[in-house]
């Protein structure tokens, strides 16, 4: 974030703040994306070998187990 | 913005997740074992053991986790780093979109917030179980648990930062609602396990999650200003 904005016009500025808007709401959604694909993983998945290696994990972190 | 939250998420995943498993490997895996032991005496070796779900029971699968020791606490390990890293991208993405200063006494509030949307209301309906114990079909509770932990993840949110009193009264709103639907329900009485060995993994599994939480808070809150300085 510039400090200088005395300098820009409204539109300018306007700008400014959509784009820094989006440059933070496009990581922030990936990072959900990749929290979500690795907990649904490690706490979700029906696989019977997932299962087994994450069984005392997901008892202890009360995922739902079987 | 990509480098920080990815810097921070994995660097609070990886040392709360060591801290998660130690807690596990001392305090509730030794109740998994002690439970395991009448799961097994009650006749339910490897694939014969109840099952609400009927087609789960029917499809070809075993409930053996690795044989205590070294590979079974090497998975825990895993398991573990895995969801506390999961966790910690979770937290680190909404301090991101909040978009305020943070520093680790702000970021253990964030980490006790993520320990209500992910411990405390998804428990409040399905308590933390032992293996062996009498559980509704597996599917429902596993459907149940998420809708409530993004309820009251977004409930809070709304409650915590909206300015507009509407916002607040429906994020409120969000964080009942699955507890007034209700969390599918199961016969209680049936279990083999003894009610002194559940409820001591009840107690222990809550404790140690909430330590997890705070220790993930403040270590993302840290992580977060330190990488936004440099």
């Amino acid at each position: 974030m510039p400090t200088d904005t005395k300098y820009l016009d409204e539109k300018t500025l306007n700008d400014h703040v959509l784009v820094t808007t989006a440059s933070r709401v496009g990581p922030a959604l990936l990072a959900l994306l990749f929290g979500s694909f690795l907990l649904l993983g490690a706490g979700f998945a029906g696989s019977a070998t997932l299962h087994n290696a994450a069984h005392d994990g997901r008892h202890a972190l009360s995922f739902p187990c079987h | 913005m990509v480098g920080r939250i990815v810097l921070t998420a994995v660097l609070a995943g990886l040392v709360s997740g060591v801290f998660l498993w130690s807690a596990h490997m001392v305090k509730t895996t030794p109740l998994i074992l002690a439970a395991e032991v009448y799961e097994k005496g009650a006749g339910a070796t490897g694939t014969d053991h109840p099952h609400a779900d009927k087609t789960e029971a029917a499809r070809p699968h075993t409930h053996a986790p690795p044989a205590a020791g070294f590979e079974r606490a090497a998975y825990t390990l895993l398991a573990d780093l895995v969801s506390a890293v999961g966790f910690a991208f979770l937290l680190t993405a909404a301090v991101s979109l909040k978009a305020t200063p943070i520093d680790w006494r702000l970021g253990i509030l964030w980490g006790l917030s993520g320990y209500a949307a992910f411990f405390l209301a998804p428990s409040l309906g399905l308590p933390p179980e032992l293996p062996g114990m009498q559980a509704a079909e597996l599917g429902a509770r596993q459907t149940w648990w998420l809708a409530t932990a993004v309820a009251t993840a977004i409930g809070l949110g709304l409650a915590a930062f909206s300015p507009r009193r509407v916002a607040q009264a429906l994020g409120v709103g969000l964080v009942v609602l699955p507890h007034v639907i209700g969390a599918p329900a199961h016969e209680v009485g049936q279990s083999n396990v003894p009610a002194e060995l559940a409820a001591q993994f009840v107690i222990t599994t809550s404790v140690v999650s909430g330590l997890f939480w705070i220790v993930l808070g403040g270590l993302t809150g840290y992580f977060y200003n330190r990488f936004g300085n440099s």
